[in-house]
């Protein structure tokens, strides 16, 4: 005869214990401003990139059959002009959503799956010889210039989207790595690791029950950091030319028009739009990591 | 002897950092996908003659282990490679376009530096005011700015549309003398601009949250105490302890100076490393990248070298731990 409803199996537990941890986050991260406009940009953007398809048919954005006039200025048919093959600019950047998020969402995951497995098998083992080889990896990642460096891979792996991904994934795990290594090396001396280590857990126990749901907050708000610069690194890849020659992404539409002389002609209808949105997404993305941070982890809020 | 044992420890550090970055590089070009000529070849359908006498000229049918000594020996006496295009030294090639880059470079972080430091000061110590809010907002958006855009907005501006600055380049063919240093400073005004405003965000951002942690510092408290005044506490006592991180973020930033104007110089057909990078990248020029990567990896570490030893000389704490 109970009166309130007590779970009974620790997973319950678990799952009402989580519940409860989301509400009370999800009502300090409604009282940040920052962090709610960030948000509704990013869903907006989101919901763009996932119905773009819909909206825009394959058709508009084959240069053969695009059927506007050439480099026209906004008209009330193309709201945002049309570029030098006749296809609507609005298209374009609508159909860019997509790639680019894409390539953002993608090469954070490779970043973060990276940046953890370093940085917590590092912080795991600190101290030791494994320590001392991942850290100095890490560090060794940190210097280098990372442009140059992906200018480097992307020409030697060739201009697809795929490459793209794995490039910046490659340049932009060190930073996680070594924030995760610092959360680690904390977490592992608290009593009650200890205490699952006194009471025999061996080491994937404790690194998928204790240190891992521990780091998790340090990495999901670094995670979506990453995402803003993962587009950065995008567009700045596509403007010197590695980009997917058959992906439209926001980096690539401002690539053409560069090389399609905009600049010098005057065509800034198809110049600007694909940067707005760029600033859009990764001010947003910007603004919901800060959130997030001082939300999830408020110890760090001093750095 | 705490202070040399510190120098040599980081002297070691910086010469192993290098060497790991000059058999990266080996590695990188020859091993992971096929070697610069293989890739030449499936590019541009070379010969089957071809291919093996350029393999020859560079000699990449010598044994790995031989090439990697040839290599090295190489590039510690200074020999980059021969470009693939041009048939020119990249030596020579890269040496043609080093001061443009740090002419742009040097002015753009100078700039940044001054406005940035000044800017993040006055924000930190008038908190929440106006000034400080519609700054710490700019500074933000500029940072979500990829820079070659921010650029080209200049560009389609002030050259495209009122004309107020050429268009790209580094000076017109025909100056000479004191018109030449005017001419040039002309055509760099818009890049530096660029640059400038894409590395005040940061570096103001630094400044405010260095300096907003030292205010909350005692010795700040028993100097307002003391009734000294408020510029005074500003000048004397906090921004001297606040300024070392962000001054070690310029000094690093500093290292970047081959890789960073990439995108800058490639908009504004700037003459520097940056725009020789962008045209090796189009002709798939390996040599030139390579010599790129591994210069510009070599600047960074001899920067971080030079911060840590800074650091060491500024802060006696460092030296000990």
């Amino acid at each position: 005869m109970s009166q309130i409803d007590v779970p009974r199996t620790p997973r319950a537990i678990t799952r009402a214990r989580r519940r409860r941890a989301f509400a009370l986050h999800w009502g300090t991260y409604r009282k940040s401003r920052p962090g709610m406009i960030g948000l509704v940009v990013l869903v907006f953007f989101t919901l763009l990139a996932i119905v773009g398809p819909v909206i825009v048919g394959a058709n508009a954005l084959d240069p053969s059959s695009a059927s506007g006039p050439l480099l026209h200025g906004p008209s009330f048919a193309y709201p945002l002009g049309t570029d030098n093959f006749g296809r609507s600019v609005l298209a374009l950047v609508i159909a860019g959503s997509r790639i680019s998020l894409l390539v953002g969402f993608a090469a954070t995951l490779g970043a973060m799956v990276i940046g953890a497995l370093v940085g917590i098998t590092a912080g795991y083992f600190g101290g030791t010889k494994i320590d001392t080889m991942l850290n100095a990896l890490t560090n060794w990642f940190l210097v280098l210039p990372w442009l140059v460096l992906a200018i480097a891979l992307a020409s030697i792996l060739g201009r697809t989207l795929f490459n793209i991904i794995v490039v910046i994934a490659i340049t932009s795990w060190a930073s996680t790595a070594r924030l995760v290594r610092a959360q680690a090396l904390t977490v592992k001396e608290r009593p009650y690791v200890e205490r699952a280590r006194a009471l025999g857990a061996g080491h994937g126990h404790m690194i998928a029950h204790h240190i891992l749901p521990n780091v998790f907050p340090v990495l999901f708000a670094n995670a979506v950091l990453t995402v803003a610069l993962s587009i950065l690194s995008e567009t700045t890849l596509s403007i010197l030319g590695l980009g997917d020659p058959t992906a439209v992404s926001w980096g690539r539409i401002i690539e053409q028009s560069f090389n399609a002389g905009a600049l010098t002609s005057g065509w800034w209808w198809w110049l600007i739009p694909p940067g707005v949105a760029i600033v859009c997404v990764t001010l947003a993305f910007t603004m919901c990591g800060y959130a997030l941070d001082e939300v999830l982890n408020p110890k760090l809020r001093a750095r | 002897m705490g202070g040399q044992h510190y120098l040599a420890r980081k002297i070691a550090y910086a010469f192993v950092t290098l060497i790991f970055v000059l058999t990266f590089n080996f590695f990188l070009f020859r091993v992971l996908p096929g070697d610069p000529v293989g890739i030449l070849a499936r590019s541009e359908r070379l010969t089957a003659a071809d291919v093996a006498q350029l393999r020859s000229q560079y000699g990449l049918d010598q044994p790995i282990p031989r090439q990697y000594v040839t290599y090295f020996e190489n590039t510690v006496q200074g020999r980059l490679g021969v470009s693939l295009r041009s048939g020119e030294q990249v030596s020579s090639l890269i040496a043609g376009r080093v001061w443009p880059t740090i002419l742009l470079v040097g002015l753009g972080t100078i700039l940044s530096t001054i406005v940035g430091v000044t800017v993040g000061i006055r924000g930190a110590w008038t908190r929440g005011s106006r000034f400080d809010r519609n700054t710490l907002y700019g500074a933000l958006v500029f940072y979500a700015m990829p820079e070659g855009w921010l650029g080209m907005l200049l560009l389609i501006l002030f050259a495209g549309t009122l004309h107020w600055f050429p268009a790209g380049g580094y000076a017109s063919a025909d100056s000479v003398g004191f018109h030449r240093i005017l001419d040039i400073a002309n055509h760099l005004i818009l890049p530096c601009l660029t640059l400038t405003l894409g590395y005040i965000g940061s570096y103001s951002i630094i400044m405010r949250s260095s300096l907003l942690e030292v205010m909350n510092e005692d010795f700040v408290l028993t100097a307002r105490a003391k009734g000294a005044s408020d510029g005074v506490v500003r000048r004397h006592h906090a921004v001297p302890n606040a300024i070392l991180p962000t001054a070690t973020l310029i000094f690093l930033s500093f290292g970047y100076v081959l890789g960073g104007a990439i995108v800058i110089e490639t908009v504004f057909s700037w003459p520097g490393i940056g725009l020789l990078t962008y045209d090796a990248i189009r002709q798939l020029d390996y040599p030139v990248i390579q010599a790129v990567f591994l210069l510009s990896s070599a600047t960074v570490i001899l920067a971080t070298l030079l911060t840590d030893i800074m650091y060491g000389y500024l802060d006696p704490r460092v030296r000990a731990s």
